[in-house]
C-alpha cells in the first residue's frame, strides 16, 4: 500500500526544476546576480530531486520486497489451510546416499529363482509324469489327493474344465492356469507346505509333469524340461483381460446419484445365511440363521409398511461361560513353549483328537512308540529299517532325531532342517509326549 | 454390544443383548437415586493398580471382546487364512495394530532386526543389499493409508452370509505408516525406471508371496514401511519391513519384503494369476485388477451392535475409502435405498485412507434398512449389489465393493440382508 506516494515523488522533483529554470530565463537583466544563487538552488533541488529519486527507488525495492513476503506468508498460510500443515515430501536427490553394499553374485542366485512367462529363469534339469506321480504323493498328495483332486479345503489342482462360467467355478492348473511358469515356480519356491524350498529342480519337473498329466494335458510317456516347457500349451491362456473397470464400470458409476423416490418399494430378499457367535474365548461359531424372509416389512418413501410384534424374550442361561484361571506351572510352561515350537511341524504332522497322516505321521502317542509304525503311513526306506530294528521313541532319540533330522535318520523323506536350540528339543519332547495314543 | 454382561451364546444369537443393556438403561434412569451416586464404591475408596504393572499395556478387561476372529471353514488351515478386523467397535480411523486383521499364506514368522536383508536386482546398474540399519538412514515419510483384502466381502457375492460387519467388512485396517519411498531404493540401485518396467517384490516367509507392480506405480506413492502407528510393526503385518501399496489390494503390500527385482515383464505369479483375478460371468477374467474401488458400510448400528437404548438420539456410524483417492461425500439411506441423506465427515477424507462418517438422527422405534454410499473425488459413486452383478456375474470371488443393507427391526437388532 505504501508504494504509490512514494512512485510521486521523482514526478515533484522533476516539476520544481522545470519551474526554477524558466524564473531564471524571464528576468536575465534584471536580476543576474540572482542567477548565482538561483544556479546554486537549481542545483540544490536538482540534488534533492536525485536523492528523492534514490530514496523513492529504495522504498520501491524495498515495498516489492515486503510484498514478495507476504505473498510468501500468504501461500504458506494457503497451504497450512488446504493440507493442514506444512509437510512436504522427503527429499528427492538426484545423486545416490551410498547405503547398502553390492550384492553378491551367490545371492542373488539364491533369492532371485522366479521364472518368468516365456521360461525365463528355468535351470538345468528335468522330470518325467512317473517319477512326478511318486514324488506327488511323498509331498502333495496329503493335502491336494493321489490325483491332484484336493483334500477338504486345500486347493484343487485338476479338472475343472468348462467350469469357469459357473456359479462357483473349479479353478485348477488345467482350467484356469494361464502360464506354467506360475506352477514351476511356485511349487519350487512354496512347496511343499511347510517345507518350501526343499525340493530339488529335477523334483520339481517331475511334479510338474505329473500335474499336467493329472489335467490330461500331457501324455504319460512325457518329460518336462528347459527344452520342453515352451511346448506345453496351456487351456486357459487366452482367458484373461487386463483389468478394464476404467471403460466397463466406471464411467457408467459416476454420474451425480439419486437423493430421492430412486425405488417406489424395497422389499428384503434374503437374510442372512450364518448367524456368526463371537464366544469370549476368541474366534467364531457361524449357526444357520433359522428365519425366513416372510413376516417382514416392505419400505416405501412413506416407511415400513408395518412394525413386527416383538419376538418372544430368551430366556437366559446362567452367566457361566467365565473360565477357570489354571494355575501356571514349569511344567505348562514347558508345554506351552513346546506348543509353539510344534508350529513348525504342523503343516506337516498332526497332533491331538482327530489326528490324522499328513505329508508326515500324526504324532499321537509317538512317545515310546516303535519308530516307524503309524499305521496307513508310507515311511521312507530309512524308517522302516529301523521299525525292523525295533526302535523306540525314547526323548534321547526324539531329541537327537530333531536336531539333526537328516544325519540322524539318513534317508528321511522328513524336510526339515532340525532344532538348534536345546530348551526347544526340551519343549517339544515334552510337548509330544503330552498326547497319548 | 456390551459383553461386561457375558450373555450366553444361545442368548446372543436371539439379541439378549438389548434386553441386558436395557436394563441397565432402566437402573440409569430409575426415579430414586443412583447407589453407583450415593454410595462409597471400591474404586473411590481403595488404590488402584501402580504404574509398570503392565508394562505394555493391553485394553482393560472389559473390552476384551474386541478382537480379530476368523471363520474357520472359510479356509483349511489357520496357517493359511484370514481374519477380521473388529470394525464394528471401532471408532475414528486409525487401527490399532493388535486387532488389525491378518492374512498369511504360510504363517506369520519370526524375523529379527539383525536377520533382515533386503536384496534389489535385476535391471539395476548395482544390486544391492540393505541391512534393516541401512533402512533407516534414508530420508522417510509418514502416510495413514487402509490396507484392505481385495476378498473383503467376497464371500457375500452369493447373497447375505455373515451376520456381522466384521465378518462381511472387516478385511481392512488403516494405519500410519514411516517407510522409505521405494523410488528411492530404486534411484539408489540405478534402475531402469521407465514405464514398462515392472518391480517384482517378494517375501522373506515360506510362501514367498510375489507380485509384479508396474513401474509408474512403484515411483508414486509406494512405501518401505517399518513403522506403523508409530511403533515398530506387528509380526503378524511384516515386521521387521513390509511394503505399503497405497489404495491397492492387500496382497501386494508384501510383509517381510526382502527382494525387489526391476523386470522387463510382469512375472505372473501363482497370486496374480491362479488368485486375485477376477472371474467374470462368461467365464474370461480380469487380471491386474490392483486398485480397491469406493466402498463405504455402516458399522453402528449392525449385527453386532445392536441399538440398545430405545427410541431417541441415535449416532449412526460408519467408514468409506477409495483406493483412486479422497472420499468426497456418502450418504445414507433409512429405507433401503429409496431416500438418501447425505452424511457428516467425521473429519475431511485423506486420500486412500479411511474416512468416519455419521448421521445424528432421532429413531421413532421403527424399523429401517440401513445403507451407506461412498463416493470420492474421481466422482465414482459406490455401486449396489445389483449393478455389480450385472458388469460381473457372481463367480468372483474379489473386489466386492457393493453398497451394504442392514435391517435393523423395531428391537434395535440389526441383521445383515439383500433388498430388491
Amino acid at each position: 500500500m505504501s508504494k504509490s506516494p512514494n512512485f510521486l515523488l521523482p514526478a515533484l522533483g522533476g516539476t520544481a526544476l522545470v519551474l526554477g529554470a524558466a524564473f531564471g530565463l524571464m528576468n536575465r537583466d534584471y536580476a543576474a546576480d540572482k542567477i548565482d544563487t538561483l544556479e546554486t538552488r537549481v542545483e540544490q533541488v536538482s540534488a534533492q530531486a536525485s536523492s528523492a529519486a534514490e530514496n523513492a527507488k529504495a522504498e520501491a525495492a524495498r515495498a516489492t520486497e515486503l510484498e514478495q513476503k507476504v505473498a510468501e506468508i500468504q501461500a504458506a498460510a494457503a497451504k497450512q489451510t488446504a493440507g493442514g500443515t506444512l509437510a512436504e515430501p522427503a527429499p528427492r536427490i538426484e545423486g545416490r546416499y551410498g547405503l547398502g553394499r553390492a550384492a553378491h553374485p551367490e545371492e542373488i542366485a539364491a533369492w532371485d529363482v522366479d521364472i518368468l512367462p516365456d521360461g525365463r529363469g528355468l535351470p538345468e534339469g528335468s522330470g518325467d509324469v512317473w517319477t512326478g506321480e511318486e514324488v506327488f504323493v511323498d509331498y502333495c498328495a496329503s493335502c491336494h489327493g493321489d490325483f491332484a483332486e484336493g483334500v477338504d479345503n486345500w486347493p484343487v489342482l485338476a479338472g475343472g474344465f468348462d467350469t469357469l462360467a459357473d456359479k462357483d467355478p473349479v479353478k485348477t492348473v488345467g482350467s484356469y492356469w494361464p502360464y506354467l511358469s506360475t506352477v514351476w515356480d511356485y511349487v519350487h519356491r512354496s512347496m511343499p507346505f511347510g517345507g518350501a524350498g526343499t525340493l530339488t529342480n529335477d523334483e520339481t519337473y517331475a511334479i510338474v509333469a505329473y500335474i499336467l498329466y493329472s489335467n490330461d494335458m500331457v501324455d504319460d510317456d512325457f518329460v518336462l524340461s528347459r527344452e520342453t516347457f515352451m511346448d506345453v500349451e496351456m487351456h486357459n491362456a487366452d482367458g484373461f483381460i487386463v483389468d478394464d473397470r476404467a471403460e466397463a464400470e466406471y464411467a457408467a458409476w459416476s454420474t451425480e446419484p439419486c437423493m430421492e423416490n430412486c425405488k417406489d418399494e424395497v422389499e428384503i430378499t434374503m437374510r442372512s445365511v450364518f448367524l456368526v457367535e463371537t464366544p469370549p474365548e476368541g474366534g467364531s461359531n457361524s449357526v444357520m440363521n433359522p428365519v425366513s424372509v416372510k413376516g417382514l416389512p416392505s419400505f416405501t418413501a412413506a416407511g415400513p409398511s408395518f412394525i413386527p410384534a416383538a419376538a418372544p424374550k430368551p430366556v437366559d442361561a446362567p452367566a457361566s461361560e467365565t473360565t477357570d484361571v489354571a494355575v501356571v506351572s514349569d511344567g505348562d510352561a514347558l508345554l506351552k513353549h513346546g506348543e509353539k515350537v510344534f508350529r513348525k511341524c504342523s503343516a506337516c504332522h498332526a497332533v491331538g483328537d482327530g489326528a490324522q497322516n499328513r505329508v508326515g505321521p500324526q504324532l499321537n502317542g509317538v512317545m515310546g512308540r516303535t519308530m516307524g509304525s503309524v499305521e496307513g503311513f508310507k515311511y521312507s526306506g530309512a524308517f522302516a529299517e529301523a521299525n525292523a530294528e525295533g526302535k523306540v521313541w525314547t526323548a534321547e532319540e526324539m531329541s537327537a532325531f530333531l536336531a539333526k533330522p537328516k544325519s540322524y535318520m539318513k534317508g528321511t523323506k522328513m524336510a526339515f532342517a532340525g532344532l538348534k536350540k536345546a530348551e526347544d528339543l526340551d519343549a517339544i519332547t515334552a510337548y509330544l509326549a503330552s498326547f497319548a495314543e | 454390544m456390551d459383553e461386561s454382561f457375558k450373555p450366553s451364546r444361545r442368548a446372543f444369537l436371539r439379541g439378549s443383548a438389548a434386553v441386558a443393556a436395557g436394563s441397565m438403561a432402566g437402573a440409569a434412569a430409575a426415579s430414586g437415586p443412583d447407589p453407583l451416586i450415593t454410595e462409597l464404591q471400591d474404586w473411590a475408596s481403595y488404590t488402584g493398580v501402580g504404574v509398570d504393572e503392565t508394562p505394555y499395556g493391553m485394553p482393560i478387561s472389559f473390552e476384551s471382546h474386541v478382537v480379530r476372529r476368523n471363520v474357520e471353514w472359510l479356509t483349511a488351515s489357520p496357517i493359511s487364512s484370514i481374519n477380521f478386523t473388529p470394525i464394528h467397535a471401532l471408532e475414528g480411523t486409525i487401527t490399532p495394530q493388535g486387532c488389525a486383521f491378518e492374512r498369511h499364506h504360510s504363517g506369520a514368522i519370526e524375523l529379527a532386526k539383525p536377520d533382515y536383508r533386503l536384496m534389489i536386482n535385476g535391471l539395476v546398474d548395482q544390486p544391492l543389499v540393505f541391512t534393516y540399519d541401512d533402512l533407516e538412514r534414508f530420508p522417510r515419510e509418514n502416510h495413514v493409508y487402509f490396507c484392505e483384502c481385495a476378498a473383503n466381502t467376497g464371500m457375500e457375492w452369493a447373497g447375505a452370509q455373515l451376520n456381522g460387519v466384521q465378518f462381511t467388512h472387516g478385511m481392512i485396517h488403516n494405519m500410519e505408516y514411516t517407510g522409505v519411498p521405494l523410488r528411492t531404493l530404486l534411484k539408489e540401485a540405478g534402475a531402469d525406471m521407465n514405464p514398462d518396467k515392472w518391480v517384482y517384490v517378494e517375501g522373506a516367509d515360506a510362501s514367498s508371496n510375489g507380485r509384479s507392480i508396474p513401474m509408474e506405480k512403484a515411483l508414486d506413492d509406494v512405501l518401505v514401511a517399518f513403522k506403523a502407528n508409530g511403533e515398530a510393526l506387528r509380526m503378524e503385518h511384516g515386521y521387521p519391513v513390509r511394503l505399503v501399496v497405497p489404495g491397492w489390494e492387500g496382497n501386494m503390500w508384501v510383509k517381510w519384503l526382502r527382494r525387489i527385482e526391476v523386470t522387463d515383464m510382469a512375472v505372473e505369479s501363482r497370486e496374480e494369476t491362479s488368485k486375485y483375478t477376477d472371474v467374470l460371468e462368461d467365464g474370461t477374467a480380469r487380471k491386474w485388477t490392483w486398485e480397491m474401488d469406493a466402498k463405504s458400510v455402516i458399522t453402528s448400528p449392525s449385527p453386532q451392535m445392536p441399538i440398545n437404548h430405545g427410541k431417541g438420539p441415535l449416532v449412526i456410524s460408519g467408514l468409506a475409502w477409495s483406493g483412486h483417492g479422497k472420499i468426497t461425500r456418502v450418504d445414507v439411506s433409512k429405507d433401503g435405498g429409496i431416500t438418501w441423506e447425505t452424511a457428516r465427515l467425521g473429519k475431511q477424507g485423506d486420500t486412500k485412507a479411511l474416512t468416519r462418517f455419521y448421521l445424528d438422527m432421532d429413531w421413532d422405534g421403527a424399523p429401517m434398512l440401513l445403507q451407506s454410499r461412498a463416493m470420492d473425488d474421481t466422482g465414482y459413486v459406490q455401486p449396489t449389489k445389483e449393478q455389480l452383478r450385472e458388469q460381473r456375474g457372481e463367480n468372483s470371488v474379489y473386489h466386492n465393493n457393493c453398497i451394504q443393507t442392514w435391517y435393523v427391526n423395531a428391537e434395535g437388532i440389526a441383521e445383515n440382508v439383500e433388498v430388491s
